[in-house]
């Protein structure tokens, strides 16, 4: 039996500054050729201990303890030079977030043919052919032109297909990728992921994903490391790890993915709360020196009704302007044409104050929609600014039930930059909650979150929901989170809406071909570790 | 507020500039204004702490007497650019559009002539006095900060808490006053602070050029500008001036930073 390819030996990774522990003796190995994933959630230390890999870890951290070895040479004593050497060459590495690791300002060919010229000795006609083949490789559509294109011309699961082929031109041991498309929909991911497994597997290259998302783990991953807070909880094969996991920690990873409850049944016939009728949104288009360019339509033409406690979903990939329909909904956003009726009202063109009261919006990112300089108690309060019936000592009242509700009482004095992502999206969520609206505009309220997160928020928000009864809008890329919370279910591609129906009869039995594709792309935890498809085709 | 080494040296530079200029209202060593041709251009000494000037007239006196004016002219000028600025730099960033072209073009137009020279031409129209300098100085330096504040009001006005006000159901007013202002403080607090000194450095340029306070009355800047002819013979007469201003600054930014840091949430357990 041969060496792994990598050992990495009681690493403990320590924060220079105050000490504190972020990987504490952490030893896994990796085989040569193998697919291995490293699973935990923020603060688990696995980013950390990637980086390690390559001693590239940020400034403050700093490893203390433990050995690194790649093909039996140690890397924790060697020298920079040496360590160069194996950057890119040995060891490759794709990171999270695709729009800020390709440098703007350098042509992608040339970006992709800094590696090739450092580490081989060719010509530049060879270099050039080889960073053409790469990227046909990748499925660019058009190599020659996508080799002087600038990064800016190119959607975020493409630029991720080129740092991988750019990556992969060095045919590195190990590639390591940290949530290399947390920050993409679900159909690039699918592309992304399916294309670094397939070149893994031709030039023979280990590969350790770095991610939280078990879905991913299951549809790709042979063996799984589970970190949580910098130590290992549990190691072995990703079947034994999902069906049989040892730890509780792994347990509750497990449990937290979201499941589908039973159906509600349909709702009593009659006036929807909302209806929207031929609602089109446009964009100008941009400004050029002496003209603007003809407005982009983001929503085309869209038909939709909400009745009362109902919640619809709206699923799409990044471009299918879900996010613009909930904005427009909420007239954050003006309509070019359409109508919509709240309890029967035009609310457009009267500018309905009554709906505005009434209507609430839930954000995605929880570190930006809160104002860092309000008391969380005075975030919560903003809303009954606009209940004047109540007097204050009410307010207050009020206040403190609502953050008991949302499990953070006593936190009313506190700000927003003392609070985990999870406890500022339940205060996101009380301040849409505590004026009672009667519909509220979730904007992919937990895809920002960790796992064991996602699913306290959700739950958290379909107690609120059977508690209040209000109608919501829930956009979301993340066909599992919807499948758990969703009634109906509404399919958006490129401003339309291509298809709505039953929870179940979209996710059963989808009619429509981009249902179907989104669906399959979607990882589900599938004991046998076999790719997943749900839906057929 | 925390006590730290920054904020102890702020306060104590201020708290001993504001009380100087306090003292010199009813007390001097020696009357600033009385001219001895006999001591003139005395050396530091016992009796004239920091010597005396080309008339005899005591330096320290003259110091002291200067604070008061130095520091007013500067707390009022910086006041009225920032007060403007913030409104108009708001104003602009808020409502965007044809309203933030107009502001804007006025105010690039002000920003493209050097401050110095914008300040002159208002002392020229208004005259030189007091006043009329705080009033041409803080005309001088709104434009700057009008441009700082619209720069960071548009990029909160994007962020998703003002969103979160709207659909509240707030006014715009309201968003604008309750959330973005308060988040736009920063830049401007560290603005305020070096503007202060360039103020006490324009006021002595000005003084220089006969447009500042006129003689015989001292600030800061006219006697470091009457200093000149003396610089190698009578060091000591652009030395204390020059010491003074130094010191202020050095003060007035340091207390400034961890004010700051004190008013933002963010930084209290930095």
């Amino acid at each position: 039996m041969t060496a792994p390819l990598l050992t990495v030996d009681h690493l403990r990774i320590e924060a220079a500054r105050t000490g504190a522990v972020v990987v504490d003796d952490v030893s896994f190995a990796i085989e040569r050729g193998e697919f291995l994933a490293v699973v935990g959630e923020s603060g688990s230390g696995k980013t950390a201990a990637a980086r390690a890999i390559l001693g590239l870890l940020p400034p403050g951290l700093r490893r203390v303890g433990g050995a690194i070895r790649l093909d039996g040479e140690d890397l924790a004593d060697i020298a920079p030079r040496r360590m160069r050497a194996l950057r890119g060459r040995s060891v490759g590495m794709v990171f999270q977030e695709p729009m800020v690791s390709l440098n703007p300002a350098i042509s992608v060919g040339a970006q992709m043919a800094e590696g090739l010229a450092l580490h081989e000795r060719l010509t530049r006609g060879e270099i050039r052919q080889r960073c053409l083949d790469m990227l046909a490789r990748v499925q660019i559509r058009d190599p020659e032109r996508t080799f002087d294109a600038y990064p800016h011309e190119f959607s975020g699961g493409m630029r991720q297909r080129i740092m991988l082929a750019s990556v992969m031109l060095l045919k590195p041991k190990l590639l390591l990728a940290d949530e290399p498309t947390t920050a993409l929909d679900t159909l690039s991911q699918r592309e992304v992921l399916d294309l670094m497994v397939e070149l893994a597997r031709d030039h023979g290259t280990a590969v350790m994903l770095i991610t939280h998302n078990l879905g991913l783990v299951s549809r790709y991953a042979q063996r799984a490391v589970v970190l949580r807070q910098g130590k290992l909880v549990e190691t072995g094969s990703v079947r034994q790890i999902l069906s049989a996991p040892r730890e509780a920690y792994t347990r509750q990873l497990v449990d937290a993915l979201p499941r589908r409850r039973a159906a509600t049944g349909p709702r009593a016939a009659g006036e929807p709360l909302i209806s929207v009728r031929g609602l089109k949104v446009a964009f100008g288009g941009r400004q050029r020196l002496f003209r603007r360019d003809a407005d982009v339509a983001a929503i085309n033409g869209v038909d939709l009704e909400i009745g009362a406690s109902e919640t619809v979903a709206v699923v799409g990939g990044s471009g299918s302007g879900k996010t613009t329909l909930g904005r427009a909904m909420l007239r954050l956003i003006p309509a070019a044409a359409g109508e919509i009726r709240f309890q029967g009202r035009d609310v457009i063109a009267t500018r309905d104050r009554a709906f505005r009261l009434a209507s609430q919006l839930v954000f995605q990112d929880p570190y930006s929609s809160l104002d860092p300089r309000m008391r969380v108690g005075e975030i919560v309060a903003e809303p009954l600014r606009h209940v004047p019936e109540l007097s204050s000592s009410e307010r207050d009242r009020r206040v403190a039930s609502m953050l008991d509700e949302v499990g953070l009482a006593g936190f009313a004095q506190r700000w927003p930059h003392e609070l985990s992502g999870g406890q500022r999206q339940r205060i996101a969520i009380a301040r849409a909650i505590v004026r009672h609206p009667s519909f509220v505009v979730a904007d992919e309220p937990v895809s920002a979150l960790d796992m064991t997160i996602q699913a306290q928020v959700l739950k958290l928000f379909e107690r609120l929901q059977a508690q209040y009864g209000f109608a919501c809008l829930f956009i979301s890329h993340d066909l599992a989170a919807v499948e758990q919370v969703a009634d109906r279910v509404v399919v958006m591609q490129g401003g339309r809406i291509v298809e709505q129906g039953s929870r179940d009869d979209v996710f059963d039995r989808p009619q429509h071909e981009y249902t179907r594709a989104l669906l399959a792309a979607t990882p589900v935890l599938d004991f046998a570790g076999q790719a997943a498809a749900r839906a057929s085709g | 507020m925390k006590w730290r080494i920054n904020t102890v040296i702020g306060g104590a530079l201020i708290g001993l500039v504001l009380g100087t200029a306090a003292t010199a209202a009813f007390w001097t060593p020696f009357d600033p204004l009385r001219i001895n041709l006999k001591a003139r251009l005395h050396a530091p000494s016992a009796l004239h702490w920091f010597g005396t000037d080309e008339f005899g007239r005591d330096v320290l006196s003259r110091l002291m007497a200067g604070a008061a004016a130095s520091v007013v002219v500067a707390l009022a000028t910086v006041l009225i650019a920032v007060g403007v600025g913030v409104l108009v730099g708001g104003v602009a960033g808020y409502l965007r559009g044809w309203t933030d072209r107009i502001i804007m073009a006025v105010n690039d137009a002000l920003l493209a002539f050097p401050g110095i020279l914008l300040a002159l031409a208002v002392m020229i129209v208004i005259g030189a006095n007091k006043s009329g300098l705080v009033l041409a100085l803080g005309l001088a330096y709104i434009p700057s900060v009008a441009r700082v504040v619209r720069g960071t009001v548009l990029s909160i006005r994007e962020k998703e808490y003002i969103e979160a006000s709207r659909v509240i159901g707030n006014s715009e007013f309201y968003s604008m006053l309750r959330h973005v202002l308060p988040n736009a403080i920063a830049p401007v607090a560290v603005l305020a602070t070096s503007m202060f000194g360039w103020v006490l450095l324009a006021e002595s340029a000005l003084s220089f050029l006969g447009l500042g306070v006129p003689p015989p009355a001292p600030t800061w800047g006219n006697m470091l500008a009457a200093s000149r002819p003396y610089m190698e013979t009578a060091a000591w007469l652009s030395i204390a001036p020059g010491l003074c201003i130094a010191l202020t600054l050095l003060g007035i930014n340091l207390l400034g930073d961890s004010l700051r840091d004190s008013f933002d949430p963010r930084m209290a357990h930095g």
